[in-house]
């Protein structure tokens, strides 16, 4: 069996030394899990090292880490792939690795010891602070509440979640802004909003809309879909919870996020591509170039912003012409025409690939891959 | 080789200097650009947000206009936010027959369609050049290799993540391109936290501290790793790193005063165009140092 390097992050705060590294060599066989490895030097070597785990299967959630630098679950993650990984040189690792597998505490948690984080402190504050339960109208029915097999569809992708952390772990806002409610607790939020049965939707999206550290501090990296083990991409749903925010109940939020997607919309309908110059005073005045000039709040910050976009016309990188005139495309009219068909529904199609597959062929009969309105995108 | 040339909004409009250096260096390159001219913005993520069946809608329609150039390898851009949001949308219209059949009925009425194939490609420059046209070829053609120049790689969330809607799988490597495009002008690449990390701007106009904080820090990171400029294949990204990078400062509380060079910029120094006519003048932070490291390397 070959040998495996693991370069572990030790901390213990009861030493008072500051964190270190340390290599451990098992000896494994390579489908076995790098929890294994852990748990493996942990028995042989040093009994001191903590990881929390339990299922070892992928269903508890609870042995989180990030290993080469990629949020992960620690027994979902092969050694032989985390070897080749690790090989191939992780991205920013913090550690040169000579090749081990370097395996880290999840990121944006305080360490509690070695790999373990306070996931209480972060991941389930935030949790909490969604309202993670569901608020029906009235007296509960006699027996159960019936709900249509279909309009649960949409919320199945977040119910997929495990409560791992990894998103947590990987979010680029959160990095800058800890006080961002984030990928895990934001996709917990859509299970809500997306559930037929819960009977305060606006009141859920208004106050996520209006928190500024609501669903417009995500910054759309993506990082929580890569490292999420179960397909919940949570940036998805918190794209869902913007949608259902300003498509159905026109939620005009202090944080622009209504203004600027409105502006942007409207924008491309009326010439086709971006004209940049109108995108920040639309934005600040929700979506209308005239409130946008007008309105104080709105002026406020246009006059913030106005240092950029003098810094640009300074350079000649924009002339004031292109400031007022942005050309239409030639065949303008098709766009529109493609808005009107589109936008003039009362539902939105979405097609689910979390439902359908990614490797669909297409084409069965016996599968409805077009939603009205509940679809969703991976 | 000849490309149906989707250079995106932001490259014509408020980084007119992209568009202008890819013109330059497209012929250096024997690459023969066809530009989209009729094509419409990609969504940049926020008409997807807004409604999934228009954004497949918009995107669907540039691919036909694509399909459609004559002897063209596939479609190009130059904007790692039009590739991802590009790339979201083919992997939906490929997915399922009736979806894309549906989406196409949109297209009818001005004659387009746009048909699924299995080695149709959308490809960022980036990919193109180390992919179709090769980093040897690329070594050829350098005369004026960019020696000593320490350049802090910077790609855009939407040119690495997903990785399993992004080709990963049959390249796996797309996470190290811009290194090696680096490594073969002759320059350094640097490391640093940021290079694949976000720049911020998708939120600049609902939470500027978040998304200032991102661009601030990662610049900070570069100019801690001894870099002389960043190089970035996203116009977006390029708009939060330079032309917001005095404001940037205020949020990391320090100075950052690091240039940042856009994809086809750095090429084109390399392959011995002036940074005058690759527009670098046009830059908020100033190129000088740059241009002057470059001055001093003698053409070969
Ligand atoms: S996409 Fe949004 S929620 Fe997800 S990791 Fe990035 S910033 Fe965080
Ligand atoms: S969304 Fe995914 S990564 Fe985040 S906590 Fe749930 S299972 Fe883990
Ligand atoms: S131990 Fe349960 S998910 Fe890893």
């Amino acid at each position: 069996m070959p040998d495996y390097t693991l370069k572990i992050r030790r901390y213990d705060p009861e030493s008072g030394d500051a964190a270190y590294w340390q290599d451990f060599t098992v000896d494994l066989a390579p489908e076995r899990s790098v929890l294994d490895g852990i748990l493996r030097a942990r028995d042989q070597e040093d009994g001191s090292l903590s990881i929390r785990c339990s299922c070892q299967a992928a269903i508890c959630g609870s042995c989180g880490v990030r290993i080469n630098g990629k949020s992960a679950l620690a027994c979902n993650t092969k050694l032989s792939d985390a070897a080749e990984r690790a090989q191939r040189g992780g991205i920013n690792n913090e550690a040169t690795s000579n090749g081990a597998i370097v395996v880290e505490p999840m990121g944006n948690m305080p360490v509690l010891k070695d790999l373990i984080v306070d996931m209480d402190a972060v991941h389930w504050k935030k949790i909490q602070r969604v309202v993670p339960w569901l608020l029906p109208e009235g007296e509960p029915p006699e027996r159960e509440y019936i709900v249509d097999a279909e309009a649960m569809i949409d919320v199945t992708q977040s119910m997929a979640c495990i409560q791992c952390g990894a998103c947590v772990s990987a979010c680029l806002s959160m990095e800058v802004d800890p006080e961002f409610i984030g990928p895990a607790a934001l996709a917990k939020a859509y299970r809500f909003v997306g559930d037929p049965r819960d009977a305060h939707h606006e009141d859920r999206l208004r106050d996520l809309a209006e928190d500024p550290h609501g669903i417009y501090d995500c910054t759309h990296c993506f990082a929580c879909i890569e490292v999420c083990p179960k397909d919940v991409a949570p940036m998805s749903q918190i794209m869902r919870l913007r949608r259902r925010a300003t498509g159905d109940y026109a939620i005009k939020d202090s944080n622009n996020g209504y203004g600027h997607e409105k502006a942007f919309v409207d924008i491309v309908e009326r010439w086709g591509t971006l004209h940049e110059a109108q995108l920040l005073p639309r934005s600040f005045g929700d979506g209308s170039l005239v409130k946008g000039q007008t309105r104080p709040a709105a002026v406020k910050q246009l006059i913030d912003s106005a240092p950029a976009a003098l810094r640009g016309l300074a350079r000649g990188k924009v002339s004031p012409r292109k400031v007022l005139i942005h050309p239409k495309l030639p065949d303008q009219k098709e766009v529109r025409r493609i808005y009107e068909e589109i936008e003039g529904r009362d539902e939105r199609i979405e097609l689910n690939l979390y439902i359908v597959g990614e490797e669909g062929e297409g084409g069965a009969d016996d599968k409805e891959p077009v939603q009205g309105e509940s679809g969703a995108e991976s | 080789m000849r490309v149906a040339y989707w250079p995106g909004c932001v490259s014509r409009g408020f980084t007119p200097e992209l568009h202008g250096s890819m013109e330059l260096v497209a012929p250096l390159l024997d690459i023969e650009l066809i530009e989209l001219d009729r094509a419409n913005c990609c969504g940049a993520g926020v008409i997807a947000e807004h409604n999934q069946e228009l954004v497949d809608t918009l995107n669907a329609r540039t691919f036909a206009m694509a399909q459609r150039v004559a002897g063209s390898a596939g479609m190009m851009n130059i904007c790692s936010t039009c590739q991802g949001a590009q790339s979201e949308c083919q992997q939906r219209l490929d997915a399922d027959d009736d979806y894309r059949r549906l989406i196409n009925q949109h297209l009818r009425p001005e004659g387009l369609e746009y048909k699924r194939g299995d080695d149709w490609t959308n490809k960022n420059l980036l990919w193109l050049l180390v992919e179709e046209i090769g980093l040897e070829k690329l070594r050829e053609r350098v005369v004026r290799p960019l020696e000593g120049l320490r350049v802090a790689p910077f790609y855009g969330c939407y040119i690495v993540r997903p990785t399993g809607r992004l080709g990963y799988g049959e390249f796996p490597d797309r996470d190290r391109y811009l290194e090696w495009v680096i490594d073969a002008v002759g320059a350094t690449p640097v490391e640093y936290a940021g290079s694949h990390k976000c720049c911020g701007f998708p939120v600049i106009t609902m939470n500027k501290a978040t998304s200032l904080r991102q661009a601030g820090r990662h610049l900070a990171d570069a100019i801690d790793a001894d870099a002389d400029c960043l190089v970035t294949p996203c116009p977006l990204c390029h708009l939060n790193l330079d032309l917001q990078q005095p404001d940037a400062a205020k949020f990391v509380e320090r100075p950052l005063d690091i240039p940042v060079l856009h994809f086809p910029q750095m090429i084109g120094l390399a392959l011995g165009l002036e940074p005058k006519e690759l527009g670098m003048g046009k830059h908020v932070v100033r190129t000088r140092d740059v241009e002057r490291k470059v001055a001093a390397l003698a053409a070969v």
